[in-house]
Formats: structure tokens, sequence, C-alpha cells
């Protein structure tokens, strides 16, 4: 099979980008969709042409760094895949693939279909953590954690961090990445000493790095690679409300 | 010749770490805060480490090549984690593990640091499962454990299928919290171009800010490499694309020795090849061994559909050849029987490098819903990937590059030949010998960095004046960054007509061939030859496109090419004059009907490569590996 590609092509964040369209050498039904491009370039580096920057690594769906919005869909046509585990026979022969990146203000480009997702790590950095220095840990069956929670904790830690969710929103929302680290910690006992510390300050720090607000059309939900549910939204929300009415942890001298 | 000193502490071997850690020199808190650490890699080892040094009060730079530090490859890690817990009551102890270890290792790793291992195995369970790290429960709420890898106890931890991931993102977790602190600074989208030795100390790095092009100076008092294994070297491989020894070899070309570079693990179930523009192979879990049955015909050339061959024309071979262990028998065995099978003539699938794995008796005898409730997940990559349903039809599985035991040589204190240079996880040699077993890559990895060099980093630091770095301008560091850049100059300056991509796949195919699976003394000279002729030919004949300044994916890609060329022929070397057969490396030469033959008078030791100059041949170092503890037997899985 062969298809044609539309690819967009940046040289950096301070150039203008544009559409170039390529046509495919010809490719292998089998060909994932990464390895369509590899082709692709190749091809472009033979002809003297410089190859397209995209982003990948570990080509199995869990590390996070592909992207893609292939046809308008961030990770391409199918639910619960990454783009690198996309492959061309979900593709017609012929067909034009429309190829672009992330695109979101708090993921500045750096090229071709390259973006900066660095926002995500510091959202993490303010309060995506449980507070344990390494050596200090009691043994591990001393603190028991009923199955159906460790399950669910499970469920939402899971999240790979690529950022489909925020480019499938309108708004650029990062809550549902966001509530998956504030769930998955929140629903194990270790969690809770910094429960409310963390969802404030994750929430916070998602917001003062540009990331929109959340109106639950669930977009994100659609486009997730990992399935991460909605569910996990409503329950941030819930923690945030709480926390707020409690008012800023610190201030308070003891739990009660 | 370089000096190599394992530094293992005397007395009895379950006594050795304990002893060691009372005697290794603390450095006071007002003088770590003076201390700079450059830490390289943020996969399990680099992020424990990092975090762990910092929470310790040490300044640390964290670098990474990748665009977040929650990448590495550690991530993809399946199968789960070994620890030395007997939570199941079932006769494990720290003793087991430390034996099962040497004896998967083929009796070609250091005693004592296998044992240290084993011992810390306990505390990594304590320290993951504090983070939060989702591990599977029992519905009384305590820690479920599965048996893996042929251990005849269940000592397995594990988070659904990604265990990995669950182990990495709680390291990366840590990390975060002291980024947040300040405690360390994260460098992303940084690639470690070399390494800077003064006065014969490791003492810093030059580094490739892979977003602007710049190559900027890093100094720091100490140097820990955790940048993972050289399995690309293969081109094709379970390894994430991006995985590259380029960190490690161009320490090893500033000094520090390489050691057993041959010893790579082939992991028996992989998904099989397809074709040429392949850019990756995608493991199948080794627990699919626990119900499938692996067969292919008894015929040469047999190609019908497997359901169309009768019971009797097939052969279960690993049933037939080991029948205690028989499907789960370790990975190098499986391995080599497979390719036997294949080099038969009795493979499948379109190219016959295929063998079956069978899952229709599991079903006939615990039903089709059992077997999606256990594998549900591997049954459906397979189907994404290869567009066949496995409950219907065997799945094809071929074995595939999966690990390196071999990296750069450490001693007890995981510090290199070279004072300053520290080396964690995949990248170091030392406690997998010869053959890893299932489930304790994580276990290493966290072991070296949240325990061992937290505790054994003083003995150096406490030989170095605390605020007395060299300064980046020093002479060294200026060569160094003169160095990378002509290299890099040099390479997009070649007008030459083939991609680096064209040249790795070359590479691979010529160390596939000869210095895989099966390797012989001629296949071995021929190989050397191929690769030196591969070398000369990189230099005239090589295309990168684009500019030295920005993102330039194609300028990454030759580096790390160029690095890959030159280490294939060191390990054809390693594996030319390791004149034995153990674990992963296999000599023709060295079997008796078809098994392993070690040779312990003359082989019992590590060899640890010396660099003299490329082209040139390097000095062949020797640390003889004595066992106190435990006997040298053979390895027999029959
Ligand atoms: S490349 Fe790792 S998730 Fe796609």
């Amino acid at each position: 099979m062969k298809v044609r590609i539309k690819v967009w092509r940046q040289k950096n964040a301070d150039s203008q980008g544009a559409f170039e369209t390529y046509e495919t050498p010809t490719l292998n039904a089998n060909m994932s969709f990464l390895e369509m491009l590899d082709v692709v370039n190749e091809d472009l580096s033979m002809k003297g042409q410089e190859p397209i920057a995209f982003d990948h690594d570990c080509r199995e769906g869990i590390c996070g760094t592909c992207s893609l919005v292939i046809n308008g869909k961030p990770h391409g046509p199918h639910r619960k895949v990454a783009t690198c585990q996309t492959y061309m026979r979900s593709f017609q022969d012929g067909e034009t693939i429309v190829v672009e990146p992330f695109r979101a203000k708090p993921f500045p480009l750096i090229k071709d279909l390259v973006v900066n997702r660095k926002s995500f790590d510091q959202i993490i950095q303010a309060g995506g953590f449980i507070s344990v220095r390494t050596g200090s840990a009691p043994d591990a069956n001393s603190v028991p954690v009923p199955k159906i929670n460790s399950d669910l904790a499970m469920d939402a830690a899971q999240c790979i961090g690529c950022g489909a969710c925020v480019a499938a929103c309108k708004n650029a929302s990062a809550m549902l990445f966001v509530s998956a680290k504030v769930s998955h910690l929140g629903l194990l006992p270790q969690g809770q000493p910094e429960r409310e510390r963390r969802v404030l300050a994750m929430v916070g720090t998602m917001d003062e790095l540009g990331f929109g607000s959340c109106t639950v059309t669930g977009s994100c939900e659609a486009v997730c690679p990992k399935d991460i549910s909605l569910d996990f939204i409503a329950r941030m929300n819930r923690d945030y409300g709480y926390a707020l009415i409690k008012g800023e942890p610190h201030r308070n001298s003891a739990e009660d | 010749m370089a000096t190599l000193n394992s530094n293992l502490p005397p007395g009895p071997l379950g006594q050795k770490w304990e002893k060691h850690k009372f005697s290794s020199k603390l450095i006071n808190p007002a003088n770590k805060r003076k201390f700079k650490i450059v830490v390289v890699g943020a996969g399990l080892a680099g992020a424990s480490t990092s975090a762990t040094l910092a929470e310790l009060g040490y300044q640390v730079e964290n670098f990474v090549f990748h665009d977040s530090p929650r990448r590495a490859h550690s991530i993809a890690a399946q199968g789960g984690i070994n620890a030395a817990k007997n939570y199941q009551n079932d006769g494990d102890s720290v003793h087991r593990l430390f034996y099962d270890t040497i004896k998967g290792g083929d009796f070609r790793a250091r005693e004592a640091n296998v044992h240290r291992l084993a011992e810390v195995s306990v505390n990594i369970i304590d320290q993951c499962a504090a983070q939060g790290v989702p591990f599977a429960r029992e519905y009384g709420g305590l820690l479920d454990n599965r048996s893996f890898g042929g251990a005849q106890v269940s000592r397995t931890f594990y988070a659904r299928g990604q265990t990995g991931q669950q182990l990495l993102l709680g390291a990366y977790s840590a990390l975060s919290r002291q980024i947040g602190l300040g405690a360390v600074t994260s460098h992303t989208h940084s690639e470690m171009l070399d390494l800077v030795v003064i006065d014969g100390h490791a003492k810093g790095i030059i580094v490739r800010d892979l977003k602007t092009g710049a190559i900027t100076r890093h100094v720091g008092d100490a140097v820990v490499l955790a940048t993972g294994g050289y399995g690309n070297v293969f081109n094709l491989s379970t390894y994430a694309r991006g995985s590259n020894v380029t960190a490690i070899w161009r320490a090893y070309k500033r000094g520090a020795c390489f050691a057993n570079p041959c010893y790579t693990q082939i992991h028996p179930t992989c998904i099989p090849v397809t074709g040429d523009y392949q850019s990756k192979l995608t493991l199948m879990s080794e627990s699919l061994r626990n119900d499938g049955r692996i067969w292919v015909p008894k015929k040469q050339g047999d190609k019908r559909a497997p359901h169309q061959i009768p019971e009797a024309e097939r052969d279960y071979y690993l049933e037939r050849k080991y029948p205690s262990f028989g499907n789960l028998a370790p990975r190098d065995i499986a391995s080599r029987a497979a390719k036997e099978a294949c080099d038969d003539g009795r493979g499948v699938g379109e190219t016959g490098l295929g063998v079956y794995l069978d899952f229709s008796d599991a079903i006939q005898r615990l039903g089709e819903g059992k077997i999606r409730e256990r594998y549900g997940n591997l049954f459906d990559i397979y189907k994404e990937i290869t567009d066949e349903d496995a409950y219907k039809a065997p799945m094809r599985i071929y074995p595939a590059v999966h690990y390196t035991m071999g990296g750069l040589w450490v001693d007890y204190n995981l510090m290199s030949n070279l004072p300053g240079l520290f080396v964690l996880g995949e990248a170091n040699f030392s406690d997998h010998g010869a053959n890893r077993l299932g489930a304790s890559a994580l276990m290493q990895g966290l072991a070296d960095g949240y325990f061992v060099l937290p505790a054994t980093l003083g003995n150096y630091l406490a030989t170095q004046k605390p605020d007395q770095r060299p300064k980046t301008d020093h002479a060294s560091f200026r060569d160094a960054e003169a160095s990378v850049q002509s290299t890099n100059r040099r390479m997009l300056a070649s007008k030459g007509s083939r991609t680096p991509a064209s040249f790795h796949k070359e590479l691979g195919k010529i160390l596939w061939e000869y210095c895989g699976m099966a390797r012989s003394e001629a296949g071995l000279k021929k190989a050397v030859q191929l690769l030196q002729a591969l070398r000369e030919e990189y230099v005239v004949n090589l295309k990168v496109p684009g500019e030295e300044g920005g993102l330039n994916q194609s300028l990454e890609q030759a580096g790390r090419v160029a690095d890959f060329i030159e280490l294939g022929e060191l390990m054809c070397l390693d594996a030319l004059t390791r004149e034995e057969s153990c674990g992963g490396h296999f000599r023709v030469e060295h079997q008796e009907e078809g098994e392993c033959k070690r040779d312990d008078e003359k082989f019992a030791h590590v060899a640890a490569w010396e660099f003299t100059g490329v082209g040139k041949a390097p000095v062949r170092n020797v640390e003889p590996l004595t066992y106190e503890e435990i006997k040298m037997a053979t390895r027999s899985y029959k």
C-alpha cells in the first residue's frame, strides 16, 4: 500500500509552520504508524531533505513519549492505544492522512511534530508524590490496603503522561492527567497524610501553567491510551472542594 | 594495564554488607551540601539514586536525553520484581535468592555483590509500597506474589503487567519531590556526549541540549552513570528505540573498563520479525510459558496450518529435552532450543523463524475465560501487532535481544576503575553473571540506586576536599568539548550516501548472525573483519541531514550508531576470547549435547576491556571470581 501524508512542518518555536504533503514509498500494512514515518524519513534523507522530527521511544505504548494528532485524533483512530501501537492496516490504500503535533499553550512546540511537555513534570513536582525518605519505610505488609482500593489506584496509576488528554480538550485542560495522580495516591492509606495538601498544590500549579478548565466533554477519556476514567476527575473535584473548605493544611495545627 | 581492585570487604559472606556499611566513611551534613553529584539517567537506578542522594543533602544534577525523567525504558518491564520476603512461607530466604541468582548467572557473577542484592531486596519492597506503588494485593490487603522465570518459590511482587512502570513512576515521584524542593536540578533533553577526567578522576560531563544543539560543560565531585543497557547494538531488540551505549562507551574511551560485553540476554518469547522495515521487537511476558506449550512440526518444511498437524507429528522440544523444567526452562536455554529447531528447517510462519506457543491444552483444561483473565492483555497486544487471534491458533514467537549483562566494570562500591565514576543498574556488569533471571533487573536497578550507592559514595568523597571542584574552564573540559564539537561537525559535513539507520541495520544483522545465540570462532573472526570495514565506511560514507543547532534527530542517531559499531567489535572480541560457553554466551565449540560447557579452570573470571585507541587492540584485564560460600556446579535444568 501507499498513502499520502500531510504533515505539520515547523523549524522551531519562533518560525512559521505549514503543512507539507509527501507520498510514501510502498508500505506494508503490518507496519506501525511510526515505522511508516521511519520509511518516509529515510526517503527524505536520501533525497537530501530534512526528515520529519517526531517523538517516540518505547514503541510499545508505555513510555508516553509518542504523540501526534492523526486525522484530527490524538493517538490516531483507535481507542485505548498510543500512536506507536497504531498500524497501517487501519488506513486505506491511497488515503491522505493528516499528521499534526499535540497543540496546547502549555506544550510549546520544539520542532515539526515535537512539543515540550515539561509542564506535566512541573505539576508532579508540586505535589504528585508521597513524602517518604529512602530507608524510612515500615515493612510493606504492615500497612494492609483493601484490594479494591489498590486495584482502583492501579487503574489511575497507569497514566503514561503522554498529554493526549490535553491535546484533545478544546480548553487544553489537564484534569484527567492530574486527577489520575491525585486519585492514585489518594486511594491508598500511604497517601492520606498529604491528601489535601497534594490536591491543592497540583491543581494550583496546573492553573498557573495555563491549562484550561474542565467542562466535562469527555474528549480526554476518549483518546486516553490507558483508558483512564472521567470518574477520577469527579473524585479529584471532591477532594479539592473538601481541601478548600478545610483551608490551607499548614494553618491548622493538627488533623482531627 | 588498569588496576582492578574489587574492594570486597573481609569476613563471612552474610556479614560483608553490614560490616562494609559500618566501616564506610560518613560525610558530615555540613560537607554533604558542598558536594555536587552529576547523575546521568533517570531510569530505576538513576532516579532512585538522584532522589536518595538529594535526601541525604548532596547537591544533585540529573541529566536525561528524554523529554522527561519519567520515560526511561525501565518503564516497559512487565513481569515483576523479586524480593526475599518469604511472605508466602514457601521456604524462600535471602540465601535462596542469592543462590538462585548466582546459579542463574551460570557462576559468572561476583558472590558478594549478589548476596548484597538479595539482602537489600526486602527493603526495596518496603520503600516502594510506602511511595504508593500499587502492588497486587490479596483480599486480606496484604501483598500478593507469583512465581516467575522458573523459580520454585513465589517471590515476585508485581503491579499487573506493568511492574516496571509503577516502580519507575515511584522513583520518579521521589525524584520529582526533590526537584520541587530545589535539591535536584533536572536537565531534560540533555544527552551526555563525553566524560571529563581530570588527574585520573571523573569530574564532569559534556552535554548536548537536544532542543537547541548547545554544548555545555557540567562539573561534579563524582559522576554517576545509570544509562541502561546496550542491546540496541543489535538494531532490533525489545529496548526502546532511544536506548543507547553512548554514555558508557564514551566513558570507556576515557579509561573506564568495559566488562563482559559479550554477555547478552536473548529472551525466548517475543513476536517474530516480519519485515525489513521493522524497528522494534515486542516482548510477550514469559509468564505465558506457565500455560503455553512450545512446539514445532517434527517434519522439516512442514507448511500445514498448526491445527492440521496431528499431535504425533509435533515436537514439544522443551518438554522433551528438559522434562523437569519443560516449557519453563531458563531464558538462554529456551532461546537456544528455538533457534536449533528453526536452523533445522522446522521453524514456522512465513519466514521460518518462529515456533508455536500453544494454549489449546490450557484452554481445554481451564476454559477460555481463565486464560483471558490471566493473559488477556498479552493476547490483546499479540492481536494488535499481528492481527491474529491466539485463542484460536497458537502464537508464533521467536527469541529477541532483551538485556545486556555486561557493562562498565565496577568494584563493590559500584565505582569503576576511574575514581569518582560510579555505574549503576544495567549499565554496570556486576550482578547477573552470564545470564539474568526474570524479575531481577528491577531489583538490581533499585538496589543500586536507593541503597548501595548512597551508602558507598562517601568512601570516595571522603578522599576529596569539599568545595574544591575543578572549574569548567579547565583544559580537560575544553578538550572534551572540542572533541564533541568536532565529532558532530565531521558527521554533518560527511557527504556520503548512507544514513545512520542503514548502517545500524547492517550492524545488527552482522551481530545477530555471528554474535547472537550461537557463536563460533570462524564466525566471530569474520564478524570482526566485517565490523572493521563497516567502521571505516562509516567515516567516509555517512550522510546526516540537518544542522548543528536545534533539534536534529539524525545527528543524535549518527553519534549513537558510531558508538554501537565500535562496541560491536569489542563484543565479538570478548566472545572470541571467552573460549567456553556460559549462560547467554554459547560457543558452538564448547558444548555437551547442546548444553553450555563452562571452563571454570580457565574462565572463572571477569574480562574487563581497556581502551587503547580506535582501531587498536584493547587490553583484556582479568578479575578472578572466587567462590567462598558456594560450590560451582554444572547448571542443569534437566
Ligand atoms: S513510544 Fe512509548 S508510548 Fe508510544
